[in-house]
């Protein structure tokens, strides 16, 4: 039996007095890759957020394993390090933080150990090529100026450093054109290992051409109301979110 | 009894020779003649000194304290001998120096004998020595870099045809404070065509002579030449006296470009009312960064005066306000020659209750036409309880002028942290990460020690409310 990674029972959460997720459960363990889909405002972002701790949601019910932790209980960084990543829907600017200084500053964070100028270098460079990213990006600073895509494949490479145990790629497709899609995508496959587990948020599944997940779940309303192969995506293909929605 | 710190062979000028039973004597009356007399008496200084200290004495007391600014009505200007007396550093030892002061020396890694030399109780050696083999590579370049007070006498004629007169007593109340009393501070004259390659720091000699109160630069770059210049230090000076009004008048000629970079780091009790002032000729530049940090209010707007066609200037500034703090800085521009181009890129941080006021002026000359401008100026609020100000003052005489105004406050956004501490990041090291962000644009323009002693000044600071 593999590794359970990530273990959610139950999970309530709200934003000022709304709710928004309303029960979710999910097994995710390593080796594994899962597509969660859903329709729009049905709390697939939200999930990404308070599974990375973001402050403005808050928990009301339900528990979170990870990695044999308690999750919840932890702030941001902690999770961060013990392994948890998040891909940004909308990746901050953070003005006068060179994208090479900030992977070297979270690489010894997350590692316990300050890389140097040259081990930070080479590692990146490893892995641009994949991304189709250019040199010039290290020395940028940190999303500003950066297209969409540009963007989104600064939070790949950035997960490709710091090699997390789950990722969770909140519409990193979002924003890409065809090319990148591809770009993203592939490399996102060739990162899934036996060690750690990926969770995949879309609208769409376009990007299924490039990836080869284990489970689908449908998110309908702050509940996955659905889970199964990859046969399920291509019916919300065919039929959309309307049939899932009288699941409810 | 307390120990006094013994200072050999460092002669500290007139402030230790002053008989101080007549100062004692003097100290109820305010500033007088006599005073004044003596402090010339002492320099030594030709006739024509001492008659402007007086004059200038004549004018200070008739002007009025300017109330349009900071709040200085708990500086006592009817007692300013007391921000003059004589002596205070000398009575002091090691063990008067506040514990913080001594611990952000000791975090800055400032070396202990500068340390004790910023704290006024002591004087730095290895420093002299610095200055002097600076001097001697200079000095084959045919350029002068020596204190003010013996520029007076060894270089009288270009002093007497350049000081106080980009500045003058009649200005305002401090600066004619500042013609009176004025002592120490830093001369500096490039010959025609001459290119200073490493940059001057005044930073030793300045903390050696324990001056820095009443100090005047004066620095000349005669045509074509080049020079940067550097001043101030980033590690705090303390000082007893707590009001410092010092005057920096730059001449910059035709063709002639002059880089000033400043950081100034007062103790918590001071008043710094400061006044600086650039006269740039045709063709020539003038590029200013200034780091206001410390004090516990700042008045300073460096000019830049381009009276000469194509005539440009560049200010760069950081202000950092804090806890007690009010700061009123930012920056004087007045294009007076057609052609003339200028750019203004002001930030400043507010925390724990401190007050950034950015007050700057941007004039043009009705005869100034195709005259460009940029003025940016960027608040970050790293709490609730700050504040942050921005006036402008545009006065535009001339239609054939491009200028552009950017002004922007904010608040360090909560998104942004999240995202830096998702990368595994502790909240208190993603807050300094996006205020080093912040001051980048300043810090890479500064020599490494001083960038380097910036970013730690800034940690510093961010300590304690952060976390």
């Amino acid at each position: 039996m593999t590794k359970t990674l990530l273990k959610i029972d139950n999970l309530y959460s709200q934003v000022d007095d709304k709710v928004i997720l309303k029960g979710v459960n999910l097994e995710v363990r390593a080796g594994e890759i899962h597509v969660i889909m859903g329709p729009n405002g049905a709390g697939k972002s939200t999930l990404a957020n308070v599974l990375m701790g973001h402050p403005a949601h808050i928990v009301t019910d339900g528990h979170v394993n990870f990695n044999e932790k308690s999750l919840l209980e932890m702030s941001v960084d902690e999770r961060a390090r013990e392994g948890m990543f998040m891909s940004f829907q909308y990746p901050e600017e953070v003005p006068g933080v060179t994208v090479v200084n900030f992977l070297r500053t979270a690489k010894g964070q997350i590692t316990g150990e300050m890389p140097s100028l040259f081990e930070i270098n080479s590692e990146i460079f490893e892995n641009l090529e994949d991304l189709n990213m250019r040199e010039s990006y290290l020395e940028r600073y940190l999303n500003q100026g950066f297209s969409g895509g540009e963007k989104k494949k600064n939070e790949i490479l950035q997960m490709s450093i710091l090699k997390p145990k789950l990722a969770i790629l909140d519409e990193t497709d979002s924003g890409l054109d065809v090319d990148a899609i591809k770009d993203v995508y592939e490399k996102i496959q060739k990162l899934s290992s036996e060690d750690n587990a990926i969770v995949v948020i879309t609208h769409y599944n376009k990007i299924l051409q490039y990836i080869r997940p284990d489970y689908i779940h449908i998110l309908v309303d702050g509940r996955i109301v659905k889970s199964g192969d990859l046969s399920l995506a291509h019916r919300i293909e065919s039929e959309g979110y309307e049939t899932f929605k009288e699941v409810i | 009894m307390a120990n006094k710190t013994y200072i050999p062979d460092i002669d500290r000028g007139m402030y230790d020779i002053v008989n101080p039973e007549n100062h004692r004597f003097v100290a109820d009356k305010g500033l007088t003649e006599e005073i004044i007399r003596s402090i010339s008496q002492e320099k030594q200084e030709p006739e024509w000194m001492l008659k402007y200290r007086l004059k200038s004495l004549e004018i200070y007391k008739s002007k009025p304290v300017p109330t349009w600014g900071a709040d200085l009505s708990e500086l006592d200007v009817e007692n300013i001998v007391h921000y003059v007396k004589p002596n205070v550093d000398m009575a002091r030892t090691w063990d008067d120096v506040p514990a913080d002061i001594k611990e952000t020396f000791e975090r800055l890694g400032i070396p202990q004998a500068e340390r004790e030399s910023l704290a006024g109780v002591g004087a730095q050696y290895d420093s002299e020595v610095v200055y002097h083999s600076m001097q001697e590579s200079l000095k084959a370049q045919g350029v002068v870099y020596t204190d003010m007070d013996s520029a007076v006498k060894s270089h009288e004629s270009i002093v007497k045809q350049y000081f106080m007169t980009l500045i003058t007593n009649r200005d305002h109340k401090f600066s004619a404070l500042h013609g009176a009393v004025w002592s120490g501070g830093s001369f500096v004259y490039v010959p025609k065509g001459v290119k200073v390659d490493k940059p001057l720091q005044s930073y030793f000699r300045l903390n050696a002579k324990g001056a820095g109160q009443f100090e005047h630069t004066l620095i000349v770059v005669e045509e074509g030449a080049e020079l940067h210049f550097i001043e101030g230090c980033s590690a705090p000076k303390y000082g007893v006296q707590n009001l410092h009004a010092g005057a920096v008048e730059l001449f910059v000629k035709k063709n002639a470009k002059l880089r000033y970079s400043t950081i100034e780091n007062w103790s918590r009790n001071m008043y710094n009312l400061n006044t600086k002032r650039c006269a740039v000729d045709a063709h020539g530049r003038i590029e200013w960064v200034s780091g206001s940090f410390g004090s516990r209010v700042s008045m300073l707007y460096p000019m830049s005066i381009l009276r000469g066609e194509y005539a440009s200037s560049e200010f760069t500034g950081i202000t950092f306000a804090a806890n007690g703090q009010y700061l009123d800085t930012g920056s004087k521009v007045v294009h007076a020659a057609p052609h003339t181009s200028s750019i203004v890129n002001s930030k400043s941080i507010s925390k724990g209750g401190g007050h950034a006021f950015y007050r700057g002026l941007l004039r043009v000359t009705p005869g100034a036409h195709h005259v460009k401008s940029t003025v940016n100026c960027e608040s970050l609020m790293l709490d609730a309880q700050s504040k942050s100000d921005t006036l402008p003052i545009i006065e535009v005489m001339n239609e054939q002028v491009d200028i552009g105004h950017e002004a922007k406050i904010g608040r360090i956004s909560d998104d942004t942290i999240f995202y830096l501490m998702s990368r595994g990041i502790p909240e208190s090291e993603a807050k300094a990460m996006i205020v080093r962000g912040f001051v980048e644009p300043i810090t890479k323009e500064l020599p490494l020690e001083y960038a380097v002693e910036l970013n730690n000044l800034i940690s510093l600071e961010l300590e304690g409310t952060i976390g």
